[in-house]
């Protein structure tokens, strides 16, 4: 079944938008991120105007990060103290990226900025992530019973500004979170995504944050910065189809709730290593896309 | 020029389709032929809806004797930005960039014998009938004419890849020696705006007759409202897209929490 979006201003099938919707609302629930990194490539795959993909995207992962973490919430995994630091951080970062990529639309560059940030942050996220999680799995099956430590001693532990976070068992110097929930703005607003596939591992490993809160907590502060790029791209680009949201949110929700009930049979670092070999197979793929020679040397620009 | 300032001819259309049909018919008839060439569509407004994926439009008419008729299809013009890549270290990149300010934005031909046989090359470049003929200037300072050339046929080439640009000549059929039809197709991704369907009539390769019809593609309905209120009230617009996200995601958990 055809429909037209008005803004997009294309005609997809919508059955095809439901059902892509679902299945990456699925992996959304259940890895905790928002699921943008696969959407919005997919968006732009199948002919949306890769602005009005990034920008209908944060839109659709603030529904699909609303349901999500109010599943969390029940369960007690949203450190709220946390989640609005790094937020603090995700709404500058994200309102910077904003204008970065008005900027680079036009002069020309924003589909290769766009691919290389994919391409930079995906590798480097998900080599570190299938390394740590075979490490992790191959501990446990040769040391039994014996435990890691709770966290090392680094030189982050060294920053100003402490704070105590008490969900999180953590103490730590409130510009780290400050630092990377701008660093994952900036990278929403640009990438179209809610960032969550950089801020899960930041807070596992950088942060040192228990794995049982990373995932609402992450999902807490996604919202939020996702409304702000939503509101900023519709009103500076008029680039947010809420037809298109609409019937991709349709499809997310219900299949981010499966999700995050299937995440309960999985261990994390099992979670971990599949979202790893997925984040690395998004990678590679529009790695090489910008290798090939393309069809055609020169392109269209966007008609402004 | 020839494409400018003719909206008010919109308001004329409907008293043109019944003399179209009204010469129809005389033609039919007999002899009585007073213009030699009348031609009109089976609809003015190409609507785009919820379940728009592109359209046929019919345009039909009579000549008063034998003849070749050419129709062409003018979408509104507009500026159009073209990148070339160039590939540095391994991946291609934008490195060149051209801007041609007028370019039709849709663009086809059709036409009851093939384009050489219905007249010269002088008269068909004068027309600008066929793509390689379009008249796609760009500032002369900026582009050698090679150069100009190689930017020019790049962007026929992207527009008929999107569909906007025809990439063969459409068939003018005739039914008998002077009535004559053409279809006029417009796949999904159409742009909308004021056309313009320029309708020749040529004998022995000179312009007989010529007559402009508009054409209006635009989104109608719903889709209107929502893409008038996105550029009018884009401020407005940003919450309510917020807001739907946020009452879909609860009402997603609540119905969920029940089962």
């Amino acid at each position: 079944m055809q429909i037209y979006l008005p803004i997009a201003e294309i005609s997809l099938d919508a059955f095809l938008l439901l059902g892509l919707g679902g299945l990456i609302g699925f992996l959304s629930g259940l890895f905790g991120v928002g699921g943008g990194f696969l959407m919005t490539p997919a968006l732009i795959f199948i002919g949306v105007p890769p602005p009005v993909a990034v920008g209908t995207e944060a839109n659709q992962i603030v529904a699909s990060s609303v349901s999500g973490v109010l599943a969390h919430w029940q369960r007690g995994n949203v450190d709220f103290k946390m989640g609005s630091v790094l937020l603090i951080g995700g709404l500058l970062g994200s309102t910077f990226g904003v204008w970065l990529f008005a900027v680079l639309r036009s002069v020309g560059q924003i589909d290769l900025v766009i691919s290389l940030s994919y391409v930079t942050f995906l590798g480097i996220i998900g080599s570190l992530m299938f390394v740590e999680s075979l490490r992790a799995m191959r501990r446990r099956r040769t040391a039994g019973t014996s435990r890691a430590k709770l966290h090392k001693h680094t030189w982050v532990h060294g920053l100003p500004f402490k704070m105590r976070f008490r969900r999180s068992k953590l103490y730590i110097s409130a510009l780290l979170p400050l630092g990377v929930g701008f660093l994952v703005g900036i990278l929403a607003a640009i990438m179209g995504v809610g960032g969550g596939f950089i801020m899960v591992p930041a807070m596992i490993y950088l942060l040192g944050m228990p794995t049982s809160v990373v995932v609402g907590t992450s999902l807490f502060q996604i919202i939020f910065v996702t409304a702000n790029v939503t509101f900023l791209q519709a009103y500076a680009n008029q680039t947010v189809d809420v037809v298109l949201a609409l019937l991709l949110l349709a499809g997310a929700v219900i299949g981010a709730q499966l999700g995050a009930k299937a995440s309960v049979l999985l261990r994390g670092e099992q979670l971990r290593i599949l979202l790893a070999i997925m984040v690395l197979a998004v990678c590679a793929k529009l790695g090489y896309d910008l290798t090939i020679t393309p069809v055609d040397i020169y392109s269209l620009g966007l008609n402004e | 020029m020839r494409r400018d300032g003719r909206h008010g001819r919109f308001a004329a259309t409907g008293i043109c389709g019944l003399a179209a049909l009204l010469a129809l018919g005389l033609a039919i008839a007999g002899p009585l032929r007073a213009a030699p060439l009348v031609a009109d569509l089976s609809k003015h407004l190409v609507a785009i809806t919820t379940g728009f994926a592109g359209t046929d439009v019919l345009l039909f008419g009579a000549i008063d004797e034998p003849g070749d008729v050419v129709v062409i299809v003018w979408g509104p013009p507009q500026e159009v930005v073209m990148h070339r890549k160039s590939n540095i270290a391994g991946i291609w990149v934008n490195t060149a960039a051209m801007t041609f300010d007028r370019v039709p934005s849709f663009y086809s031909v059709a036409s009851s014998r093939t384009l050489d046989e219905v007249a010269s090359d002088v008269v068909l470049s004068r027309l600008e009938i066929g793509v390689e003929r379009l008249n796609l200037p760009l500032p002369p300072a900026k582009a050698s004419p090679n150069i100009a050339r190689n930017w020019r046929d790049a962007l026929i080439r992207n527009k008929q890849r999107l569909g906007h640009y025809g990439k063969e000549v459409g068939q003018v059929i005739f039914l008998g020696e002077s009535l004559f039809r053409t279809l006029v197709e417009f796949p999904a991704n159409v742009p909308t705006g004021t056309y313009q369907i320029e309708v020749y009539l040529l004998r022995d390769g000179r312009v007989v007759s010529a007559q402009t019809t508009p054409l209006i593609v635009g989104k109608i309905g719903v889709e209107a409202e929502v893409f008038d209120f996105a550029h009018n009230y884009s401020a407005l617009y940003g919450l309510i897209a917020i807001l739907v996200a946020l009452v879909a995601g609860w009402l997603a958990h609540v119905a969920f929490r029940r089962h």
